[in-house]
Parts: C-alpha cells; sequence; structure tokens
C-alpha cells in the first residue's frame, strides 16, 4: 500500500462537482465560505445563494472544479465552518441541476428577428423585451442547453448575457 | 446590568480565573466592570502578549485561556497570537471593544474591521449587534473554543452594547446546528484499526498535540502493545521521553531513529496529528510502505496530506482506550531490537569543542529541573534543540509554537504558563532574535514575580535562518547578523527589576543554573554560544524523511555498524 495522497491516478483528474450548502442566514457566512475558498486554494466557477424551505436557512451552489481528493478536502473544510449546516456534494445522475439565463441579442432586419425567434422557439425560451434592434430572452435548463444557445445566438451578435449558475437538488430516492 | 457587568458575569460562570488583557477606549466600560469583579487581570504591555499568555494557559491547564484588548490597533495586534492558536488547537477566548455601533462602517478612531480581519484565523467570531445576545454568544464561544477539535473564538463588542442595559437571564441555550463534532469513534473503523496494528511487521506508532489529553491513554495502549511510540513537536510529553519504546521527534529535526523508522515501518498509528510538513518532508517519500491508521478529532484532517488507509475520527479520549481493549502484545520483537540499535547507534550528539554549546546547556537545564518543570520555547534552532534535549515527561508542559512557528511567543506563554501552573518552575528557552520580539513581557513577568528561568541561547544571529543560507543559500548571509546591536541581556533585565547574568563559561552556566532553577523568581540567563551552530539532523525542504543531512550527528566510525532493517 501506498502512504502517500496525490499520488494516485484515478484522485488525481480534475472533474466538476456541484456542492450545495445549507448554511444559516448570520452576517457574513458568504465571507467565511468565500475566504475559504481563496485561502486554500479552490476555485469557484460558479456560485449561487438563495432562501430555502426553512426560516432562517439558505441553500448555496457552488459549482468547483478539482480532483476527487480535493473536493473531499472542499467538502470537509466547509462543513468545519460553524454556520455551514450541511454539504451535499451532487454526483451525476443524484441529483436534478438547473440555470437560469438571460439572453440580449442583436435584431438588425426582419429576417433575423424571425430566424432568431425560431431557434428560441426550439429551445423553449421566453421573450422577455421586445425592441426593434434587440431582444431579451429568458433561458432555464442544463448547461450543454445553455452553451448551445448562446451558440445559436453568437452569429447575430451577443450584447449582453448571464447565467445564474447552477442551482441543485438532490433526487428522492426510489421506493 | 450593563452589557459589561453581563460580560464579566459571564466569565465568571464559565470558571475563567484569569484574563490577560490591555485596556484602551473601546474597551473601557468593560474595563471598569473589571474592576468589581473577584477575576485576576494580567496587564500585559502588548496585545500579542496577551494572546499567546492566554493560549499557553489553556496548553498548560486545559481550561480556557481569556484575553482582552481594545478596539483597532488592539484588536489587530491579537491576530498573531490568534493564529498561533489556532495553528495549534490552542482554546482562546478573546473579547474585544470596539466602536459603538453607529460609527461602525465610518472609519472611526481606532476603528477596524475585526470580525473580518479574525475570520480567517479563528474557529469562530462573532460581532455582537444587542446586549440580548451576549449570554449565548459567550456560551457559544466557550464551546465552540473547548470542544472537538479546540481554538481560537473571537468576540467582537461594540462600546454602546457594553453599556447598554439588560436585564434579562444570564443562562442561555447554545444554539449551533451546524458543530457536532464527533467524539465517539466508529466501532467498525476501530476494530479494522485494531486488526491493520495487530498484522503490522513493524508498526510504530505517532502521537501528535492531540496526545496532550491522553498521556495515560497512550501510556497505557503502548504498555499493552510494545509498539514503539514517535512524538511530534506538538506530541512531546504525551509519552515519556526516556521510554524503552520512545523514539522521539519526527520530521525535519527529527531523531535519525524516528526517521528511520517511519521510513522502515509497515504501519504507523497516528494519533491526534495533522502530518505537517515539518513531519512528514516530501509526501512520496513519507512511509512508502506503511498502512496508514489516523485518529483524529477533526474529518479534515484524514487523508488531507497522507492517505489514511484506517481513518477513525474521533476524540482520542475515546478511541484510544477501545481500541487497546482489542489489542494484546504484539509480536515485533525483531524490530524492537533493530530500532533499538538505531537508537544506540544514533545518540544525541555534541562537541564542548566551544567554552559553551547549546545542547549542554539544555543539558544542565534538565539536570537542575531533573525534568520536573514546564518548558516553554521561542522559535529557532534553540527551539528545536529544546525539544530534542529538554522534552518534558509529563503532557501539556511543552510549550511550543509548532504550526505558525511564531517568533514572539515563548516569553508570553511562559508567563501564561507559570500562572495555569502555579509553584511549577518553567524554563524559557529562547534565542536572542525571538526573545526581542515580545521583550516587553519583562514587565509582566516583573510584575508577576513569577519562577520563570529564562535561558537565553545567545548566538548573535538568527542562528535557523543563518543554518538555512550556510547550507542552501552558498552562505550568503542576508540580514542575519544580530551581535553588533545585541542589548546587553542581563542589564536590561535588571532595568525591567528582574535578575540577569551574562554566562560565557561552563562553570558559571552550571552554578547560575543551579541558582536560577532554585529562586523561585524569574531570572534571565544569557549564555552566549557559538554563531555557527546548527541543528542536525536535518530533512532539506522537499526532501524525504529519509535523506537527512546527519552533520555532527553521524555516528563515530567506531560504534557498531547499523543494524539492517527487515
Amino acid at each position: 500500500m501506498s502512504g502517500a495522497a496525490g499520488g494516485s491516478t484515478d484522485g488525481s483528474r480534475n472533474k466538476r462537482h456541484v456542492l450545495s450548502v445549507a448554511v444559516r442566514d448570520k452576517p457574513g457566512v458568504l465571507v467565511r465560505i468565500a475566504g475559504l475558498f481563496a485561502r486554500r486554494g479552490f476555485n469557484i466557477e460558479s456560485l449561487s445563494v438563495a432562501q430555502s424551505e426553512r426560516p432562517g436557512v439558505s441553500r448555496t451552489t457552488f459549482v468547483v472544479s478539482g480532483a476527487d481528493d480535493t473536493i473531499e478536502q472542499v467538502e470537509k473544510q466547509l462543513q468545519k465552518l460553524i454556520d455551514v449546516l450541511t454539504v451535499v456534494n451532487h454526483t451525476a445522475g443524484r441529483s436534478v441541476d438547473r440555470e437560469l439565463m438571460l439572453l440580449k441579442v442583436a435584431v438588425r432586419n426582419p429576417d433575423e428577428r424571425v430566424e432568431i425567434r425560431q431557434i428560441a422557439q426550439d429551445f423553449r425560451a421566453r421573450i422577455l423585451d421586445v425592441a426593434r434592434t434587440a431582444l431579451v430572452f429568458e433561458v432555464t435548463g442544463d448547461e450543454r442547453k445553455m452553451d448551445a444557445f448562446i451558440e445559436q445566438m453568437r452569429p447575430f451578435g451577443i450584447v449582453e448575457l448571464i447565467r445564474t449558475g447552477r442551482i441543485a437538488l438532490e433526487r428522492t430516492a426510489a421506493g | 446590568m450593563t452589557g459589561s457587568e453581563v460580560v464579566m458575569k459571564l466569565l465568571e460562570r464559565h470558571g475563567v480565573e484569569v484574563i490577560f488583557g490591555h485596556p484602551g477606549g473601546a474597551i473601557m466600560p468593560i474595563y471598569d466592570a473589571l474592576y468589581d469583579s473577584p477575576i485576576k487581570h494580567v496587564l500585559v504591555r502588548h496585545e500579542q502578549g496577551g494572546a499567546h499568555m492566554a493560549d499557553a494557559y489553556y496548553r498548560a491547564s486545559g481550561k480556557v485561556g481569556v484575553c482582552f484588548a481594545t478596539s483597532g490597533p488592539g484588536a489587530t495586534n491579537l491576530v498573531t497570537g490568534l493564529a498561533t492558536a489556532m495553528m495549534d488547537s490552542s482554546a482562546v477566548v478573546a473579547i474585544t471593544g470596539n466602536v459603538a455601533s453607529g460609527l461602525i462602517g465610518t472609519d472611526a478612531f481606532q476603528e477596524a474591521d475585526v470580525y473580518g480581519i479574525t475570520g480567517p484565523v479563528t474557529k469562530h467570531n462573532y460581532l455582537v449587534k444587542r446586549v440580548e445576545e451576549l449570554p449565548q454568544v459567550l456560551a457559544e464561544a466557550f464551546h465552540i473554543a473547548s470542544t472537538g477539535r479546540p481554538g481560537p473564538v473571537l468576540v467582537d463588542v461594540p462600546k454602546d452594547v457594553q453599556l447598554a442595559k439588560y436585564d434579562g437571564p444570564l443562562d442561555s441555550e447554545i444554539d449551533l446546528p451546524g458543530y457536532k463534532p464527533t467524539i465517539v469513534g466508529h466501532a467498525g473503523q476501530i476494530r479494522k484499526a485494531a486488526e491493520a496494528v495487530r498484522a503490522a511487521k513493524r508498526p510504530v506508532m505517532i502521537v501528535g498535540g492531540g496526545g496532550q489529553v491522553v498521556p495515560r491513554e497512550v501510556a497505557e495502549l503502548v504498555e499493552r502493545t510494545g509498539i514503539p511510540v514517535i512524538t511530534t513537536l506538538m506530541g512531546i510529553g504525551a509519552y515519556p521521553p526516556a521510554a524503552e519504546e520512545s523514539l522521539g521527534m519526527p520530521g525535519m529535526h527529527g531523531t535519525v531513529s524516528a526517521n528511520k523508522a517511519i521510513s522502515h515501518c509497515d504501519l504507523i498509528l497516528g494519533a491526534g496529528l495533522r502530518f505537517d510538513d515539518r513531519v512528514t518532508g516530501k509526501i512520496s517519500r513519507f512511509a512508502p510502505n506503511a498502512t496508514v491508521v489516523h485518529i483524529d478529532i477533526d474529518p479534515a484532517e484524514i487523508s488531507k496530506l497522507v492517505k489514511a488507509h484506517v481513518p477513525v475520527v474521533g476524540d482520542l479520549r475515546d478511541v484510544l482506550p477501545r481500541l487497546t481493549q482489542e489489542l494484546g502484545p504484539l509480536d515485533i520483537g525483531e524490530w524492537r531490537e533493530t530500532l533499538a540499535g538505531w537508537k544506540a547507534t544514533y545518540p544525541e550528539k555534541y562537541t564542548l569543542d566551544k567554552p559553551l554549546v547549546s545542547q549542554e546547556i539544555l543539558a544542565m537545564l534538565r539536570e537542575a529541573t531533573a525534568g520536573e518543570c514546564v518548558v516553554a520555547t521561542e522559535v529557532g534552532q534553540h527551539q528545536m534543540f529544546a525539544a530534542r534535549m529538554l522534552p518534558t515527561t509529563k503532557a501539556r508542559s511543552f510549550i511550543t509554537s509548532g504550526g505558525l512557528g511564531t517568533m514572539g511567543f515563548g516569553l508570553p506563554a511562559a508567563i501564561g504558563a507559570a500562572i495555569a501552573r502555579k509553584g511549577e518552575t518553567v524554563v524559557l528557552v529562547a534565542g536572542d532574535g525571538s526573545l526581542q520580539m515580545n521583550i516587553q513581557e519583562l514587565a509582566t513577568l516583573y510584575k508577576e514575580n513569577l519562577p520563570v528561568v529564562i535561558a537565553i541561547l545567545n548566538n548573535g544571529v538568527l542562528g535557523m535562518v543563518r543554518q538555512w543560507q550556510e547550507l542552501f543559500h552558498a552562505q550568503r548571509y542576508s540580514e542575519i547578523y544580530l551581535a553588533d546591536s545585541n542589548p546587553d541581556f542581563a542589564k536590561l533585565a535588571e532595568a525591567y527589576g528582574i535578575e540577569g547574568h551574562n554566562i560565557h563559561d561552563r562553570e558559571t552556566a552550571k552554578s547560575a543554573i543551579r541558582a536560577a532553577v532554585a529562586a523561585k523568581k524569574p531570572v534571565l540567563l544569557n549564555f552566549f554560544v557559538y554563531e555557527a551552530e546548527k541543528v542536525f539532523p536535518m530533512v532539506p525542504a522537499g526532501a524525504g524523511v529519509d535523506e537527512m543531512i546527519l552533520g555532527d550527528q553521524e555516528p563515530d566510525a567506531h560504534r557498531v555498524p547499523e543494524p539492517v532493517a527487515r
């Protein structure tokens, strides 16, 4: 057996992990979490925070990438924070996750407008704002759908966009 | 009652006997309440000293150390002390005053974001918004500091909260749903640990700072199994250093025997340690053939650096006795012989080729105290010499800054330890560099009149830096020379009202040490040692523990040849 960590091949490949962290609504709790990530050199790809079903408890969702053993360390360090209640790693297949995006695309002529609206329909994107020179869409879905929609809109000229980052919940076990 | 009186009453209720602190504008209401309180206050000369004293008070007694500081600069001066306590898992509750709530965020006089600044160096911290929160916050602060893996907690109290009227109850429930330290070890994991230990041919136990709470349990396990024991810098005293099974300290300046044992063992039973880089050296060369059993109360330490094959999360007070019960005498006679051979081949060595050498001072101190003293150290070469030459036989008695390596820790730590352990002599092993970093606490020492023997191993340089520069920086001695501007330490001590002696020779050293230990009051002994002294063995940074530079610890040619590990 090897006494060394970090040298293992299976634990050292970077993967993306979605961590759902329930925290108490206390002042500074996000600073503590962000500080922990920064201090220990963990990189956050996206982060969303919102109230949960329980009063006084917020649910934060982090997308972090790293080797399995790094992520395990992230989870343990998060768990050590006094105001962190639970940490769940949504491994593939056991959770549902969604992201929301708002995207403003340029419209230069009526033909483009028709084409854009057609693509948007295929993506089930909702129109939030209509102007002569631009349209604003709302899209929800998984990350691949977001990326695909962006690619489809890019030729028309994306004026600006914003993504919420993923939010996730554990599936209910069968039975 | 006012908020300040609530604070003092609650400290009393939590059994606080002594507070280390320094007043200032934003904490004056609390100091006003202190005026009528039965709790003893030690007036420090710098807040950092107060934090270190509180830290050492905990380490030496097991009782939470408490320190006070005012807002802004007072609180920022605590930061090094908090970080030191955090790294070495020491239970401290720090209470700071802050400017009035209405002024927070306005860059008021002596305002700093103490809550923000101290977050990363505390186990938890609080900014008290309303006086009603005080009972719960203080109850939680003591609970968090002293349970699970201990650590410092800071409570920041704005001045208006200190002055606010309160007539509610002082009792309070703690409400910490996110804080549930694992105390009881998992039975299945303990069984697996026992199986692994029984199967080992060449096992070794490594005890860290967590061992300070379980010296008896460690001794019982060793007595039952015969397993050899290594104690880390933080674990000194958790197992008697003179015992046959004891191999001393591992790591960068560890003993040859301990490092060889790690390199050749087939099992490590790690108890209450975190496999710090100064212990492991290069991780891939650390115990390459060992199954690692790791017992720790902090799950985040498991497999953080060294992969644990059998993790056991729990309090050593629970886990060790249960593990011992599942174990009997181990059939490791050959291994023990090998280790005994290494111990015989590589004893502590030093030559008396100079008028005074550091190791002989430590040997004299050990003789004069019969090993029955509390040892505090500063940080540097003298610290490593002390760890090897003056390890204590009792737990909670070797007080040193291991994790953060804080120069300036020693003098205040000696004071905190002396207050915690009334009647016992404290020997402070110091360097001429470190001691000056909190030299102002000589005033506190004088005032408290504690039996602290300060032994300065004065080599006139920043010795550890010099050693690295000699070995790894082509003898380019950059900014390490102190001798040309050091104070006359004996006169300096006298200026503070403390007996001081400058000592250059062996005979004077012996008699001065005997007299100082017998004096039962503060005495400073300034020993002039050779500037080019080096601590060996040494594992260079980034090297494996099997790649020690033996230096003057190289065995003599006529000694028995090194036995071969099987």
